[in-house]
């Protein structure tokens, strides 16, 4: 693998960019691989580098029908935090949140990883006890929060509409400042090129249309360019989830709804953290390159389209002008929708299938991208080792018949209604 | 953004209904504990046609089983249900 260094862009810069190879290589699929891994977004390529790096599988390949981050990783709004409510949780985002703090220079490659601070906006007394109460369950479990009164929230993002006339008044906000953002094509391309450089193979154009069981064991996959035998199975395709693991007879947990995102045009740098505002769903923050970056709600009905409703952009943008006047004179430029695997508990699967073999990795729902590092990591465990580390343990496919869920929300079976 | 044939009101904008769950989720009273968890908690989820409960939530109020394909939005086929159906 080529390194890259401030020297070699210097270099690149003199020789008119002749010099640079290709980050990562094009191979024709092998008969027969240790690991498959079905889908090449940001967990599968993670999970794949992991595979060859913690745990020395080298015989590895990540199959993508499509091209590598052209999923829901490359359409996300890229917040990075791990200030969730429930331990399980924590527990899962926080070891994800160390990897990141450190992967940069691990995978040889700019992820643009900015922590910048990811502010919770409080807009009424019990959104502030709420937030007081999730603020004290991080301290206790060693994760950054700090609780923040509406002054400190004022100087923190100066242009946020705190007038008497506010249409969303602000009570204050509880912060994680390890949290923020990072550029979401790279750390699929970072992960790509680091996981072929240790030997796996990453197969673009190559859909997975069927599984081959033998014996009640998943030997193989049928794919558009031929069937290739594995040990090990492991499905990572998000909002196709359903549809891959139909292949075997199997249903899951998971209905896949669309969810938004836009950007403005880019311009001088406004908000310097991520802003958001979990009874309103709004988030904000700027991209490096200038444009704000919006999300809220996802569509809450079933569907594929990868479009989103008009509706929506509406009630987005009228939520971001009401927390930060000076946006309404932005143009967007573009919006966009990614078919999210929304689990019936909010909680990610990562574990274990009816199917000998066969591995689930998904129910992200809107989430996931904070994920990545983290997922990947115990995905790989997961398929080395034939069982669950402990973090993603409590994440396993069975949870609901068990009556186990975690439910983050506290808002039910209805993927709608999170 | 598509519009619904409310059975009772006629074609109106999708921004004025509920999507409730599918059809097939609807747990019945006398289902053993193995077909309540397959209703609760499993979905076949499809890209195509399947059978879905929507309620005009800001319109009639009424309840209705439709027939919608999931990548297209096509609605196939809407019936009232509850009272006065
Ligand atoms: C608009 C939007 C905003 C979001 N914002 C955030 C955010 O701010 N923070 C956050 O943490 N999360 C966010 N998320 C969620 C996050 O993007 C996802 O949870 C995460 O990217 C999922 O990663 P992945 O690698 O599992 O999925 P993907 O990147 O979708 O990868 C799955 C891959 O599988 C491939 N595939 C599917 N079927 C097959 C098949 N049969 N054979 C071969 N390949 C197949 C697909 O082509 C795809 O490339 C957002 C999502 C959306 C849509
Ligand atoms: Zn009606």
């Amino acid at each position: 693998m080529m390194r890259y260094s401030a020297l070699g862009l210097l270099k690149g810069g003199l020789d008119g960019h002749k010099s640079w190879t290709r980050a990562w290589r094009a191979p024709e699929p092998k008969a027969r691989y240790d690991v498959i891994v079905i889908g090449g977004g940001g967990h599968g390529l993670a999970t794949a580098y992991y595979l060859a790096n913690v745990h020395g599988l080298r015989n590895v390949a990540v199959l993508e029908k499509g091209w590598i981050g052209g999923g829901n990783t490359g359409r996300n709004t890229t917040i990075v935090r791990s200030n969730y409510r429930l331990p399980q949780m924590q527990n899962l985002l926080e070891l994800s949140l160390k990897l990141w703090e450190g992967l940069s220079q691990e995978l040889n490659y700019n992820l643009m990883f900015s922590q910048r601070g990811a502010l919770f906006l409080g807009h009424s007394d019990s959104d502030m006890t709420r937030l007081a109460e999730r603020g004290d369950s991080l301290r206790c479990n060693g994760i950054d929060a700090d609780l923040l009164d509406r002054d400190a929230v004022a100087r923190l993002v100066p242009l946020l509409d705190m007038s008497q006339t506010a249409r969303y008044p602000i009570h204050g906000g509880l912060i994680q400042k390890r949290g923020g953002t990072a550029r979401h094509d790279a750390v699929a391309w970072g992960y790509a090129r680091a996981a072929d450089a240790l030997g796996v193979d990453i197969i673009q154009n190559c859909e997975v249309t069927g599984i081959d069981i033998e014996g009640g064991k998943a030997v193989g996959v049928r794919t558009n360019r031929g069937a290739i035998g594995a040990d090990r199975i492991g499905i990572c395709v998000a909002g196709n989830s359903s549809l891959v693991a139909a292949m075997t007879g199997l249903r899951l947990p998971i209905e896949s709804h669309m969810l938004q995102a836009f950007v403005s045009e880019p311009v001088k740098p406004m908000i310097d953290t991520v802003i958001m505002s979990q009874s309103i769903h709004c988030y904000i923050s700027q991209s490096d390159k200038g444009e704000i970056v919006l999300g809220g709600d996802p569509d809450l009905y079933p569907s594929y389209s990868q479009r989103g409703i008009p509706m929506r952009i509406e009630e987005v943008a009228g939520q971001a002008i009401g927390l930060v006047p000076a946006l309404s004179r932005l143009r967007m430029l573009r919006c966009w929708s990614g078919v999210t695997d929304m689990s019936f508990d909010g909680a990610p699967i990562i574990g274990a299938t009816p199917v000998d073999g066969l591995y689930l990795n998904g129910g992200w729902c809107y989430g996931g991208f904070k994920a990545t590092p983290g997922s990947g990591w115990l995905y790989a465990h997961t398929l080395a080792k034939g069982e669950p580390h402990p973090v993603n343990a409590p994440f396993a496919l069975d949870r609901f018949a068990r009556g186990a869920l975690i439910d983050e929300a506290a808002s039910g079976p209805l993927p709608q209604s999170r | 953004m598509f519009l619904i044939p409310c059975p009772h009101c006629g074609p109106r904008n999708q921004a004025e209904f509920v999507y409730e769950r599918v059809e097939e989720a609807v747990a019945h009273p006398d289902a053993s504990p193995q077909e309540t968890i397959q209703a609760l908690y499993t979905r076949a989820n499809g890209r195509d046609f399947s059978w879905e409960l929507w309620r005009h939530a800001y319109g009639c109020r009424g309840w209705m089983r439709l027939r919608r394909h999931r990548t297209t939005h096509e609605i196939a086929e809407v019936h009232a249900i509850g009272a006065g159906a």
